[in-house]
């Protein structure tokens, strides 16, 4: 049908994805509004964009939207301001590496919801708990990036700056801190991917007022199916953003412009 | 798990036989050792009740407990069957639908609109709405770890397909090979340490929420109602002890399964370096 239109390739791909998702709100409309199952439970999406219109305009959504922000943030910032320089002397110093490697490979593989009900029952419920589950789930990434990073800058570069006579403080900033950064924009990528899941899980279980997971798992009580999908509406649009535009930009300002890699064709 | 690392190949100075094997191991766990012994001060020093901070006896000891008792392999098993059920589900789904997104044009743009906005979304966040809609219960966990762990197999298999080189395909075709054949002798393997690390991520993935879907799905057994159901009544000691097997757990699945499972196939094909 489409494919023989005489349109350009793009045009065409656009055309087919506005169709299918056009089409699979169709069915869940149709489905909300057959009366089949119960209004509470799947609301029509008009519904649903009312709820989230009023929630952003008397300001509960910002306010859910900023304290989850706030948890996540300062558990990342925590992770980067613990996670990168303990990566770069890991890849720098090798007693480093020796004492804190194993240490790493045994707890990496516990997933940080797990440490929930025990930081709950240490450090009582609120935001300390959610602020160091964030911080345990994005650490390792951001470690293991940096290490790696460091570990993979070219020997020759190295070399080449010793044999022109770089210090050690010129080595570190002018050579293996270039050198290690698209695995530490790949890390913090990674550690913000993994600190978004562990904020909304953490609130769901640890926080009890503010918060997107804490609205999502409150909202199940109450039956609100609304206020659940236009939280995961706002949830969805921040990851996103996140992932884009923030990491984006920062990867074109420093790696890409640095020539480290190349961007993707468009 | 790591994949970020595992990619790194750095040369190391080979080990000399003997001693040096004896002095690995040593290093190995010497900073556990460390940290054992800190926790075990702290634990002693009586900083903190010993009801919330136990010793590492305690925990052994309710590690001990917990598995004679067979409460322990029976939480296991119920995690790991729960885990496999949505892994196998997301696996089917996940490399069904990155293959045709891979090979046909028209399935990628119907499809890819559809997967990116499901794709930022965390998994866990889903939890309630889909337990509001499938009820609490095994049927509900399996679809959530089913569903969170399909989205990094289908970007990654339909990655893998699409990189698959044009000139195998071409030659392929010239030596007369049919569509079937095409595609199980040439774009499969090749696709394959694609869909492999897309498997790896999305078992990652899984295993990472599958603790707190269990708790909010409230399931009668599992690893995740184990420690939750310990807060209950302050057994840190048990808490700890499910916690550290959750983490054997995981290790195992990462050196025993896909290490292996990637020996057998792609490194043996030649896709990959060991």
């Amino acid at each position: 049908m489409i494919g023989s239109l005489p349109v350009s390739d793009r045009t065409r791909s656009i055309l087919r994805g506005s169709i299918a998702v056009l089409a699979v709100a169709a069915c869940y409309e149709a489905t909300a509004r057959s009366g089949w199952f119960a209004p509470a439970l799947l609301p029509t999406l008009q519904k649903v964009t009312a709820t989230l219109w009023v929630m952003i305009l008397d300001g509960t959504m910002l306010h859910h939207a900023a304290m989850t922000l706030y948890r996540m943030l300062c558990g990342f910032a925590l992770a980067i301001v613990v996670g990168l320089p303990l990566g770069i002397m890991m890849g720098r110093f090798r007693p480093i590496e020796r004492f804190f490697m194993p240490l790493a490979s045994a707890l990496m593989p516990i997933p940080s919801l797990a440490w929930v009900p025990v930081f709950i029952l240490w450090f009582g419920l609120g935001n300390t708990v959610s602020i160091l589950i964030v911080f345990y789930a994005a650490l390792f990434p951001m470690m293991l990036n940096a290490w790696s990073g460091v570990r993979s800058v070219n020997q020759l570069w190295l070399r080449a700056a010793g044999a022109m006579g770089a210090n050690e403080n010129a080595m570190f900033w002018k050579v293996i801190l270039p050198g290690a950064s698209p695995f530490i924009i790949t890390g913090l990528r990674q550690a913000f991917l993994r600190a978004w899941i562990a904020v909304v899980g953490a609130e769901m279980l640890a926080s009890s007022d503010w918060g997107l997971g804490w609205v999502i798992y409150d909202a199940k009580e109450f039956l609100n199916a609304d206020v659940m999908i236009a939280s995961l509406v706002v949830i969805g649009a921040i990851g996103f953003t996140f992932e884009r535009l923030v990491f984006g930009s920062i990867e074109r300002a420093t790696v890409q412009r640095w020539g480290m890699v190349r961007a993707a064709k468009a | 798990m790591t994949d970020a690392v595992s990619t790194v190949d750095v040369p190391r100075a080979a080990p000399v036989r003997g001693e040096s094997r004896l002095r690995a191991a040593a290093h190995l766990a010497f900073p556990f050792l460390v940290v054992g012994a800190m926790w075990e001060i702290t634990a002693h020093a009586g900083v903190f009740p010993a009801r919330l901070f136990p010793p590492l006896e305690d925990i052994a000891a309710a590690f001990w407990r917990l598995t004679v008792a067979g409460i322990l392999p029976r939480h296991v098993a119920e995690t790991l069957l729960r885990l496999f059920a949505g892994f196998v589900l997301a696996g089917v789904i996940g490399v069904t639908v990155g293959i045709a997104m891979g090979r046909s044009k028209r399935a990628e743009d119907y499809l890819l609109p559809l997967v990116s906005i499901g794709a930022p979304i965390p998994g866990i966040a889903y939890a309630p709405l889909i337990m509001l809609w499938f009820g609490l219960g095994n049927f509900s966990a399996i679809l959530i770890v089913g569903f969170v762990s399909a989205f990094p197999v289908i970007f990654n298999t339909w990655t893998g397909v699409k990189a698959v080189k044009e000139i195998w395909v071409r030659s392929a075709l010239v030596m007369g090979a049919d569509q079937h054949r095409l595609f199980r002798h040439v774009i499969l393997p090749g696709a394959l340490p694609y869909i492999f690390t897309g498997l790896r991520l999305g078992l990652a993935q899984a295993w990472r929420i599958l603790v707190v879907v269990e708790l909010l799905a409230a399931v009668p057994w599992g690893l995740g109602w184990l420690i939750f159901g310990a807060r209950e009544f302050l057994n840190t000691d048990v808490m700890l002890a499910g916690v550290a097997v959750i983490g054997m757990i995981g290790l195992a699945l990462e050196k025993l399964v896909f290490e292996r499972l990637e020996h057998y196939t792609v490194v043996r094909w030649g896709m990959m370096q060991s």
